[in-house]
């Protein structure tokens, strides 16, 4: 397992939140009580499987949302 | 997939496109007097800024998920089958345009912690086996690697100094500007500028686990810490937003009256509702993070901010926690000799007093000792050369039979009302030497007790391990009413919990090492600790640089702070309660001008939000003493 924190564009709207985190929630891979979206310093912190799924997965995931994905960083868990 | 990718990506630009077609329309209708130009203009600038919001109600609905931009969409479609398309493209464009301010204006409210974030170390000079030194990215630094920072430079992890001096700058932990001078031995944190000197370090903490990492993580996740009032607001907003569009849908069949009824989903949107809470909160932790106060959350905030009653440690908090020689007396002719005497026997010794009088004397050759009989709560009996000596409390002056005249008496009753502990020397039997020795008050502390009286605390009350004559003393001169000395620390924690029972909302300050009971039994436990973990896990509040100037600042952030988002909430509500009510009662009140209305309270409410990151404890003009 590792543990993903990932520095998005500002958040503006609680609903993209919400967004952000259903979408990720339904990823392979996920460990899905780890999704956390934190508005106020617009940044996803997760932990992952990753022998199944990756972290550029998870950003492409967030890009195709339409929010830009500005940096990421991959402990292990 | 690509496409709406690079549709969302475009939005700034979509804006700016359908601002154009707008203008144009208009130059059309007035200047060429073209109805068909407008209209189609209107169309197409209509489409242009529909798109980006259509698209994210599409996401939004495929989770289940009534967003505004879904109200907005349909207000958008509801426009177009009525042919109101110059509604439609002005309320698109004002959608798109407000969250653009949006954007950049929240940033500013986050600026504080990204400016902290900002001044995260990037780099180390780690030394190699072959004894030179390479710069190495910071998340390759290892506990005990050996690091040389320069002048200038940034301390990259927390570490020990092994080699050199120099002077610090830690207002990145400490929020205060304030150079220290540090040297072998001392320790040194992630994020502070040696601002001049070398140094060698070798490293103790790194990565996340730094104390500068540990404050931004703690700040990060205080910000987003959720208040009762915010999940409040977050489950109505979950039922306001699908509200909204019943309520809409009902007016259209009660009335048929579809400009009134997509007038309605425009107005309804929460914006400044969802957005005002939070931005208020993240200015307040951001202003004081940067100050070096740390608020856990927004929760603590409003506690704190209707705090009456506040409970203090005496040692390190109010007192500096370090004892001092403060008065002496001599009877001997020979002060040299004297003072040999007891540096020479209080050098052995670890005792905080004995440890005073060591510092007051200061550096000095000694004697050797023999025969040392220490005596627990009282005192040291040992020989010097041919004499003896008999060092320490009353007690032990009483128990060793040794005579205390009627001028010494005054002395030592003198020397006690002064709030001193007292230590006696007497050589062969004969009392030379009287020492009064105090933890003194820190420096402004009744000012800054004042000043909290001032921003309204009722109850000041000080629980202390020392004895309670020491503890009545500083009372009095702090002007504070209750004071109970002789306490443990789980005394202190059950004299808290019996304030609570009594329905009082408590705060504890102590200086986090020997007072979690307390800093956890509170309702907010503030510690006074630069950079101690155990301070900044169990507390709600840290002050950072320690000092009981910040206490008052603290209060006043966060009474400042809880107004502004009632501030915040009474103008988000109040707005669409005015607007819901136009709709109805007036006739101006339509799609375009709703929007704008509804956009300018989220940037009201955004910008009244940013007022915090200015906010000052205003400094009163001292009165003349």
């Amino acid at each position: 397992m590792k543990k993903a924190t990932l520095q998005l564009e500002t958040l503006t709207c609680p609903s993209c939140m919400q967004k952000i985190d259903k979408t990720v929630r339904t990823l392979d891979g996920i460990d899905k009580d780890s999704v956390n979206v934190m508005f106020n310093s617009s940044k996803l912190k997760v932990t992952f499987d990753d022998s199944v799924t990756s972290v550029e997965k998870i950003i492409d995931a967030i890009s195709n949302l339409g929010f830009d994905v500005l940096s990421s960083q991959v402990t292990e868990a | 997939m690509i496409r709406i990718r690079y549709i969302l990506r475009k939005k700034n630009q979509l804006l700016l496109v359908s601002f154009s077609f707008i203008v144009f329309a208009y130059f059309t209708k007035w200047v060429l007097q073209s109805e068909v130009l407008f209209t189609s203009s209107l169309i197409v600038a209509s489409i242009v800024g529909v798109l980006p919001i259509a698209i994210q109600a599409y996401q939004s609905l495929r989770i289940k998920l009534i967003s505004i931009d879904v109200l907005v969409t349909v207000a958008v479609i509801g426009a177009f089958i009525i042919q109101e398309y110059a509604e439609s493209a002005i309320v698109t464009f004002l959608f798109l345009f407000g969250a653009f301010l949006e954007q950049r204006t929240l940033n500013k409210t986050r600026s504080a912690i990204q400016s902290l974030t900002q001044m995260a170390p990037q780099s180390a000079l780690k030394l190699t086996e072959s004894k030179d030194f390479v710069e190495i990215p910071v998340e390759e630094v290892k506990v005990n690697d050996i690091l040389l920072v320069k002048t200038g430079a940034k301390i990259p992890v927390d570490g020990i100094i092994i080699s050199g001096e120099g002077y610090l700058d830690e207002a990145t932990i400490t929020g205060e500007s304030k150079q220290a001078h540090k040297t072998v031995g001392d320790e040194v944190f992630a994020g502070t500028i040696l601002e001049n000197g070398t140094i060698q370090i070798k490293a103790s903490k790194v990565g996340e686990d730094t104390t500068f990492n540990k404050i931004i993580a703690l700040v990060e996740e205080a910000q987003d810490a959720k208040s009762k009032t915010e999940r409040f607001i977050d489950r109505f907003s979950k039922y306001y937003t699908p509200g909204v569009l019943l309520f809409a849908l009902i007016v259209y069949l009660l009335t048929f009256d579809i400009p009134k009824a997509i007038t309605i989903l425009v107005l309804g949107c929460p914006g400044a509702l969802v957005i005002g809470v939070p931005v208020s909160n993240v200015a307040g932790i951001g202003n004081g993070a940067k100050h070096g106060v740390l608020f856990k959350g927004s929760e603590v905030i409003q506690l704190f901010s209707k705090t009456k009653t506040i409970v203090f440690d005496k040692t390190g908090t109010l007192t500096s926690g370090k004892p001092q020689v403060v008065n002496v007396k001599y009877y001997i002719d020979n002060k040299e000799k004297a003072l040999q005497y007891l540096s020479s026997i209080e050098k052995e010794s670890d005792h905080p007093l004995a440890k005073a009088i060591t510092t007051y004397i200061g550096p000095m050759e000694t004697l050797p000792i023999n025969n040392t009989a220490v005596i627990k709560g009282q005192g040291i009996v040992a020989n010097i050369n041919d004499d003896k000596i008999v060092l320490g409390n009353t007690k032990l002056i009483e128990k060793e039979n040794i005579i205390i005249d009627e001028s010494i008496k005054k002395d030592i009753s003198r020397f006690e009302e002064m709030g001193n502990s007292l230590v006696i020397m007497a050589i062969n039997g004969k009392i030379e030497v009287l020492l009064g020795i105090r933890d003194a008050i820190r420096p402004n502390t009744l000012e800054n007790l004042n000043s909290l009286k001032k921003q309204g605390i009722k109850k000041m009350i000080l629980l202390s391990g020392d004895n309670q004559g020491t503890v009545d003393k500083i009372a009095n001169e702090l002007g504070i009413e209750i004071a109970i000395g002789n306490m443990l620390p789980q005394d202190k924690a059950t004299y808290i919990k019996k304030l609570q029972k009594q329905g009082e909302r408590v705060a504890f300050v102590g200086d986090g090492v020997n007072d979690s009971p307390s800093l956890a039994q509170a309702d907010i436990g503030i510690a006074m600790g630069s950079g101690t973990d155990v301070a900044i896990e169990t507390s709600d509040i840290v002050l950072m640089n320690s000092e009981l100037s910040s206490l008052p600042f603290a209060l006043g952030l966060a009474k400042a702070t809880k107004n502004n988002m009632v501030q915040n909430i009474v103008l988000a509500i109040g707005v669409v309660i005015v607007l819901l009510l136009s709709v109805f009662f007036s006739e101006w009140m339509n799609m375009s001008i709703g929007m704008f209305v509804h956009e300018a309270s989220i940037l009201l409410v955004i910008l009244n939000g940013m007022r915090l990151l200015k906010y000052k404890l205003k400094k009163k003009s001292k009165p003349c003493q």
